[in-house]
């Protein structure tokens, strides 16, 4: 079976500093990765090559065995790979609404056929005009309780909402690749479950390749079928969560994590 | 709103009270124009704020709706008004070549908003302000250079289709006696005209392409990884404001029968309609009809006001200099700046804030 996604020697370079280095690793469709590793050790560079926010350096990303790696981020986007980004990145003057619409209808857009009546029918029809996307739009923002929020510009939104807004942007582009940049970072204790329920039921789905960097090792006992280690650019563990958790280089990478994961994950079960 | 105007403004009206009065206001004086005043000041004035609006419109689309700075507007705007102009001037006063160099100037505008866009709108947002900066001076040092064909700085005067003459007399109205002439005629042509390509702006600018340029404006780095390719969006953007740009300045050139380069292509226009969207109100589409009304108003009767103003303080020391009427440009450069002062969002923006607050 060929991996959804693959990235082969995986490289980028700032100045003399390598912030991934030569990172291969295949993801296979249905499963869910975990990505783990200290502040600075390149998981959010990793994504970025991933969805093309930045240009390898060397190595070469593959979906469903093409190579992706000179599409742009748009174009990859298009392709199915999507990303809820760790620092927020909505459209801030525009409402909870317009925004997951937005996501709504570039799917929608790149399920159609490029050409002028796609361009015309896209100027002269009201944006209102197609219930079915608005009611679409309003089911992903239900599935993450912000309905009631729905006319509310983005920018008078607390954070703990941004955060969710920004996983259901991903959700709406219905993309073949999920990837979740830390999404329960920043939020309170009672708005985690819902993100947490999210990607549990996107799981069950059985369909989706889901990449997850996650700090939190309770939710990532609980959710992943494998952990990969990045350190210093590098990949430096992969397999199997219990195996991986209890290697030495988890131990070392994550300096103290043991303790903090195994009250974390007491205290949830 | 009904359901009608809610259409006709596609769903986007002025939500604000004060705002839909003024704009009642402006769109009543503007359709009744011919009838309420006299002399040619006041249609002359009421004809050039129908022509800027379209105009102000088509800029708020780049500046306000997709955030492009763009400094080569007024050359649309002239091409508009050269394709007609010398159209009726080369090829008579008939309906057919006004039409014909409409579309001549439409598709060398559209070409031309294409070559820049696909040239230039990858760039970093002030490259492509100098670089359109840079086409829109070279085109009018052509305009001004190939006086055989354009009339150079003296431009070109046209005469216009029978119809639309001011000798032409169309029929008397009933009660008042007035005659309507061929002049009024194309006031309203102008007028209905306006009116079209604002509703169509209007709606291009709540389209789903509409929504995609704002979120381009708000968030381009996002809009890219939603799959939005950002400068194709960017590009037609580009192409719809300057076909807009292009129809005003044929309305323009059919108003004055005559096309020249002060009247159109100068850079004083183009810093005119950048402080009608900004004194309007940036990215509201209805900022540009009370920017424009007000720029107008104040340049065509600001002059007058200082001249009764500056007779008025006869005697006094300084003061008959400062409201000197050749200081008109410095108190509307006053005007500018309190106007940004106090409505920093445009008035259209402060008084839809102020009218969603009173909501709460
Ligand atoms: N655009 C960039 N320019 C220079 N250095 C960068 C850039 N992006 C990331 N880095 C560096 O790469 C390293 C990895 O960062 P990052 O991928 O954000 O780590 P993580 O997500 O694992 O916390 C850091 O040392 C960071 O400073
Ligand atoms: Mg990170």
């Amino acid at each position: 079976m060929t991996p959804v996604l693959e990235t082969r020697d995986l490289t980028i370079r700032f100045g003399g500093h390598v912030a991934v280095d030569g990172v291969s690793c295949a993801f296979n469709k249905g499963t869910l990765t975990a990505i783990v590793g200290p502040n600075g050790a390149g998981k959010t560079t990793y994504f970025n090559l991933i969805s093309g926010q930045l240009p390898a350096s060397a190595g070469t990303v593959q979906l469903d065995g093409v190579d992706i790696s000179r599409d742009t981020p748009a174009a990859r986007a298009r392709r199915g790979i999507g990303r809820a980004f760790q620092i927020t990145s909505l459209f801030s003057n525009l409402t909870a609404l317009e925004n997951v619409r937005l996501a709504v209808q570039a799917r929608r857009r790149a399920a159609m056929p490029a050409g002028p009546r796609r361009t015309l029918s896209e100027i002269v029809t009201r944006w209102d005009s197609d219930p079915s996307l608005q009611a679409r739009a309003r089911d992903y923002l239900a599935d993450v309780n912000l309905v009631a929020k729905a006319d509310t510009p983005v920018a008078a939104l607390p954070h703990g909402d941004k955060r969710k807004l920004e996983v259901a942007l991903m959700m709406a582009l219905e993309p073949h690749v999920f990837m979740f940049d830390e999404p329960t970072a920043g939020m309170s204790i009672d708005e985690v479950p819902v993100v947490l329920d999210l990607i549990h039921k996107l799981k069950a789905r059985g369909n989706a390749t889901i990449l997850l960097v996650e700090h939190k090792m309770d939710v990532v006992r609980s959710l992943a079928d494998r952990i990969i280690v990045l350190h210093n650019g590098r990949l430096a563990a992969d397999g199997l969560p219990a195996v991986v958790i209890a290697s030495p280089v988890v131990q070392e990478a994550y300096l103290g994590t043991r303790s903090r994961a195994g009250r974390k994950g007491g205290a949830h079960a | 709103m009904s359901g009608f105007t809610n259409t006709l403004l596609s769903g986007d009206g002025p939500r604000s009270r004060v705002l839909t009065a003024l704009l009642a206001v402006i769109v009543g004086v503007l359709a009744l124009a011919p009838f309420l005043f006299d002399g040619a000041q006041a249609i002359n004035t009421a004809a050039k704020i129908c022509v800027f609006i379209v105009l102000a419109a088509s800029y708020d689309l780049l500046l306000g709706y997709t955030g492009i700075v763009s400094f080569a507007h007024t050359m649309f705007f002239g091409i508009g008004a050269y394709g007609v102009g010398l159209a009726f001037h080369f090829w008579g006063p008939t309906w057919t070549a006004g039409l014909a160099g409409l579309g001549i100037a439409l598709t060398a505008g559209l070409i031309l908003a294409l070559a820049i866009g696909f040239v230039s709108l990858r760039v970093k947002a002030i490259f492509y302000a100098m670089i359109t900066l840079a086409v829109a001076s070279a085109f009018a040092i052509l305009a001004g250079q190939l006086s055989d064909f354009t009339g150079g700085e003296d431009g070109r005067s046209f005469r216009v289709p029978e119809l639309l003459r001011p000798t032409t007399m169309l029929f008397q109205m009933p009660l008042t006696g007035m005659s309507v002439t061929g002049r009024i005629a194309t006031y309203y042509l102008i007028a209905l005209a306006a009116a079209a390509i604002f509703l169509g702006a209007l709606r291009i600018v709540n389209s789903p392409f509409g929504r995609v340029l704002q979120a381009i404006r708000e968030n381009e780095f996002r809009a890219g990884a939603l799959g939005f390719d950002v400068v194709a969006y960017r590009t037609i953007g580009n192409c719809l404001a300057a076909a807009m740009a292009v129809l005003a300045g044929a309305l323009y050139a059919l108003w004055l029968r005559y096309v020249g380069p002060d009247t159109t292509l100068s850079f004083a226009i183009m810093l005119d309609i950048l402080l009608m969207v900004v004194i309007g109100g940036m990215g509201t589409l209805y900022g540009s009809v009370i920017g424009a009304t007000i720029f107008i108003l104040a340049q065509s009767y600001l002059q007058k006001l200082m001249v009764i103003a500056s007779s008025a303080f006869k005697g006094v020391p300084l003061l008959p200099d400062i409201f000197h009427p050749d200081r008109w440009l410095l108190w509307l450069g006053v005007l500018f700046v309190l106007s940004v002062y106090f409505f920093p969002t445009g008035l259209v923006g402060t008084l839809r804030a102020r009218a969603a607050l009173q909501k709460d």
